[in-house]
């Protein structure tokens, strides 16, 4: 079995683990980190998408062999290290972008990608981005409001 | 109104949590010497069960332990039960077999369970999973849903033509008397499609056993608690109650399909105790689409009757509703008592008859679904409402307000049995059109037309029945529960508040919602009030939710328990000021002796009540905590008007949603950004319903065809518009709140809105849902040929 390490939310991390663990199941269940969820397996719903050396992952396509030696940042990273919420994190709170919360850590995750390479999107382009993230609640109305008040927030 | 109390739109006390990683969901839970539980399915829809070989598959690596269904009778575990008994039209009640939690003798589906390992890690137990041998002899299967009562095969022998019930509504010789007089009769027959309900979480379950005490815990996705601990201790597993604890924690979305008591989860619970260990499972999204309970279904003939005007003189329905291989937890009742009464629509139709037949097929159990009976209702009315104003040429909008239910003729019984309790219609009409400018849509339908588009208009006037249910009601139609609720306001010593609720949410807000009503009606800070859900060892009793029922009952709770804090806490306060208690009036926080400046904050009150020095415990007992259980007098009946615009491009058979207006009336409101939340995600559904979801089992195999996000079309961002969302409030008049339920609404209303739409752009009377692109297309083209001629 390979011992894999790498740098999860800023803390070196090193585990033993079997050759078929995907990253998501070795964030999930040897670090712990469970806010990164696992909603399908053919890697369409999103809901496990973490930041990956700055690119928005779905860390269920990827061996947790393939990642070693990288940057990961989980939903649990996002905000500041005093606690205060990273502006995606805020704006997806103050226009009611989830209900049931189970996609959110991979929509948070991949609207803060999307901002990174289209600070200032219009509307079909925040559609178009999130494509790959389902949501079954919410239908996508106040995500899209919450992009474009991040939008906003992080141009400031 | 305060910034927090009712009607304000306060920010989710659960979005921290979620928004930084800190749900836990039950697939989060991890147990002391927790093993891994995998079900071996069938790969056959139908077919013989012979021997089952699990010697290899028991030997293997960190395998603990293969179940079969000899296991399970060995142990007298039950089979899963129905919580629903029709009565058919001939008397006699619907027919129920027998559904064991493993397969016996035969397989019924393609996904019914065969065998269950418990292994170390899920890896092993997967892999010994596979190297069990199951011999089958195939049978035909039964998947046509029109076709079930002639199929040569038959899925239970308890019913030879896949006939479950037969059953009927409404007055029959009446409505033929009003087809007879009829000036024009209007027809259509379509399929509703079948649809699978897809929550974002996957189901999960993990049961534990203490050895110490004799306890059971379960960890489970679902909408209803309480109800699981009793269909599952009581008629499965034979645990007495007290001993049995279910804990439905973060529930990452329901739609319906975690209301149903599954198999799973009480096998994981049996098999916690005979391996010694904590056993989990979590669904694969493979398997949730195999085996989740899946929505509509039906297939459906539908004619009205009008006289020249367009007055509406009949109605006549005849569906036919597929409940898959085994009867769910409330399946019998969805395509009956949940639909057929919901035929008078918002319309003052005199006469209405219905008849539906359910049928058993080799497919997946089916059962409620968002809206649950009442989006297929919907279906029928707003699709042949359309459909006769086009046949007299009548504007779709004038045909409806022609035949709305006037607001003075509230409480109103329709033909079919309901007794609607407040609407007004027309306002919400009127509203829609303002919204979406009906007035001026010709000239948006010439401009798109210079486009090469072709641009349409759809209506949906729709009614639902929710806030489920009056016990006494559902009881006599078969509803083998009650459907109050409970709830309990616990002040603490120092005057914060627990708020217990026996709903359930699973993205509904209600520990936001719930805090905002205790906190507007006790004067409590938002901040000191937390709600408690979801756990049946903290909470008295509860029925869940769905059926858009809890604000409506489980609110009603609330407000009963607030009632009675406030009496109690009127005869604490009467004593602390030494005043008589008629005289003490209760505002704002406070008692105050009426006509003086004497007062006592409830906090006041809430600290002598538990440190009762000065206290008259002659008369009171100490304490400040009550409880009451709420059973509504009637359901409530939200309605409104949605209406969609789509732009169809004939070369593609692309069709955009250009625009939608939906103004929904839920009577009061707590949090309206909550209620439009509700809103966004149910229209989101009734528009993959219309447009992008039919759920396909092979007709001959009974395979699922659509059996992954890359076969089922699920709505994403880039499919969907966004909306006008607008309200009436006309408040129930026989809840203490005057609420009547918003989770369903949008699902209800969308689908027919979205084909009038369609079907009007196409100017085709009808079209299948779903509206994929080659139906469209094909539909356009074939307009087009016409239009050569």
């Amino acid at each position: 079995m390979p011992t894999v390490s790498m740098t999860v939310n800023g803390k070196s991390v090193g585990k033993t683990v079997e050759d078929r663990t995907l990253l998501v199941q070795f964030l999930r269940q040897d670090l712990g980190l469970t806010g990164t969820h696992v909603g399908c397996d053919t890697s369409q719903c999103g809901a496990c998408v973490v930041d990956v050396n700055g690119h928005a992952v779905k860390a269920c396509t990827l061996l947790a062999a393939q990642t070693e030696g990288a940057r990961v940042t989980t939903i649990e990273g996002l905000a500041a290290a005093d606690g205060a919420l990273h502006p995606m994190q805020q704006a997806f709170m103050d226009n009611h972008a989830l209900q049931c919360g189970f996609c959110t850590p991979g929509m948070v995750m991949s609207a803060v990608d999307l901002l990174k390479r289209h600070p200032n999107p219009d509307e079909q382009t925040i559609r178009r981005e999130l494509e790959g993230n389902l949501c079954r609640c919410t239908g996508y109305h106040n995500i899209v409001k919450a992009v474009q008040q991040a939008a906003k927030a992080m141009a400031r | 109104m305060t910034e927090t109390g009712i009607g304000a739109r306060v920010k989710r006390k659960e979005d921290f949590r979620f928004l930084t990683g800190q749900g836990t969901y039950t697939d989060d839970i991890n147990r002391h010497g927790q093993a891994h539980a995998c079900f071996l399915r069938s790969p056959h829809a139908h077919a013989k069960l012979g021997a089952i070989n699990a010697a290899k598959a028991k030997a293997m690596p960190g395998v603990l332990a293969v179940f079969t269904h000899a296991d399970l009778a060995a142990d007298k575990v039950g089979g899963v039960p129905c919580g629903f008994g029709l009565t058919q039209k001939n008397g006699k009640p619907q027919i129920e077999p027998p559904h064991p939690a493993l397969a016996a003798g035969k397989v019924r589906y393609a996904g019914d369970a065969v065998a269950m390992v418990v292994a170390e890690t899920l890896a092993q137990a997967r892999d010994a999973a596979e190297a069990i041998e199951v011999g089958y002899s195939e049978l035909p299967a039964v998947v046509d849903t029109a076709g079930a009562p002639r199929a040569k095969s038959a899925v239970h022998d308890e019913a030879p033509n896949n006939v479950c019930f037969e059953w009927e509504i409404g007055d029959k010789a009446k409505t033929d008397e009003a087809f007879a007089k009829a000036a024009n009769v209007s027809k259509l027959e379509f399929v509703n499609n079948r649809l699978i309900p897809n929550a974002m979480e996957p189901r999960a379950a993990v049961g534990e056993y203490d050895r110490a005490t004799g306890n059971y815990t379960l960890y489970t996705t679902s909408q209803n608690p309480h109800v699981i601990r009793l269909l599952m201790g009581a008629f499965v597993l034979a645990i007495p109650e007290h001993r049995l604890r279910v804990v439905a924690p973060d529930v990452g979305g329901g739609f319906g399909s975690k209301i149903f008591h599954y198999a799973e989860e009480a096998l994981v619970t049996w098999a916690c105790r005979k391996v010694g260990r904590p056993v989990k499972w979590t669904a694969e999204r493979s398997e949730s689409f195999l085996t989740d309970a899946h929505g509509r279904d039906h297939v459906t003939k539908v004619e009205l009757a009008t006289d020249r005007e367009g007055n509406f003189l009949g109605l006549r329905v005849h569906s036919i509703a597929n409940l898959g291989a085994y009867l769910s937890t409330f399946a019998p009742m969805v395509p009956t008592w949940l639909y057929a009464p919901l035929f008078a629509g918002q319309y003052r139709t005199p006469a209405i008859h219905a008849e539906v037949i359910g049928v058993f097929t080799n497919t997946s159990p089916v059962d409620a679904y968002r809206g649950a009976g009442r989006p297929e209702a919907t279906y029928v009315v707003e699709r042949i409402v359309e459909t006769a104003a086009r046949d007299l040429k009548l504007d779709p909008a004038e045909i409806r307000r022609k035949n709305f239910i006037a607001p003075a003729q509230f409480p109103y019984t329709t033909p079919v049995v309901l007794q609607y309790d407040s609407g007004q219609y027309a306002l919400a009409m009127d509203k829609a059109c303002q919204l979406i400018d009906y007035k001026n849509f010709a000239k948006r339908k010439a401009e798109a037309e210079k486009r090469g588009r072709l641009r349409g208009i759809g209506f949906s006037a729709y009614i639902e029945a929710c806030g489920v249910a009056p016990s006494a009601v559902a009881g006599a139609i078969g509803a083998r529960a009650g459907l109050y609720e409970a709830g309990v306001i616990r002040f603490h010593p120092t005057g914060s508040v627990t708020v217990i609720t026996g709903t359930h949410s699973h993205g509904q807000g209600h520990e936001t919602t719930f805090a905002q009503l205790v906190s507007d009606r006790l004067g409590v800070p938002y901040d000191s009030i937390d709600v408690v859900h979801g756990d049946t060892d903290r909470i008295p009793f509860g029925m869940g939710t769905y059926g858009s029922r809890s604000i409506a009952v489980g609110g009603s709770a609330l407000s009963k328990a607030m009632d009675k804090i406030v009496d109690k806490g009127k005869r604490i306060a009467a004593h602390l000021m030494e005043a008589a208690v008629q005289d003490i009036e209760f505002k704002n926080g406070a008692f105050r002796v009426a006509g003086t400046d004497k007062q006592k904050t409830i906090q006041e009150v809430a600290f002598a009540a538990y440190v009762p020095h000065n206290y008259p415990l002659n008369e009171l007992e100490p304490g400040l905590e009550e409880t009451a259980y709420y059973d509504p007098a009637n359901f409530t009946y939200p309605a409104g008007t949605h209406i969609a615009e789509v732009e169809v491009d004939p070369q593609t058979g692309q069709v955009e949603v250009v625009d939608w207006a939906a103004v929904d009336d839920f009577g009061n409101v707590i949090n309206p950004m909550i209620v439009e939340g509700q809103v966004h995600g149910g229209i989101a559904q009734g528009i993959g319903q219309a447009l992008l979801e039919g759920c396909v089992y092979d007709d001959r195999s009974g395979q699922l065809v659509t059996g992954s996000y890359m076969d089922y079309c699920m709505p994403r961002a880039d499919n969907l518009p966004s909306y006008r969302v607008d309200m009436t409030h006309t408040p129930c008049p026989h809840n203490p709140l005057g609420v009547k339920g918003c989770g369903e609404a949008g699902a209800i209303a969308a689908p027919a809105a979205l084909m009038n739409a369609i079907t009007n752009a196409l100017g085709i009377k009808d079209l299948a849902m779903p509206a994929t692109p080659e139906r469209v297309w094909r539909a356009a083209q074939a307009r087009g040929a016409r239009a050569a001629e």
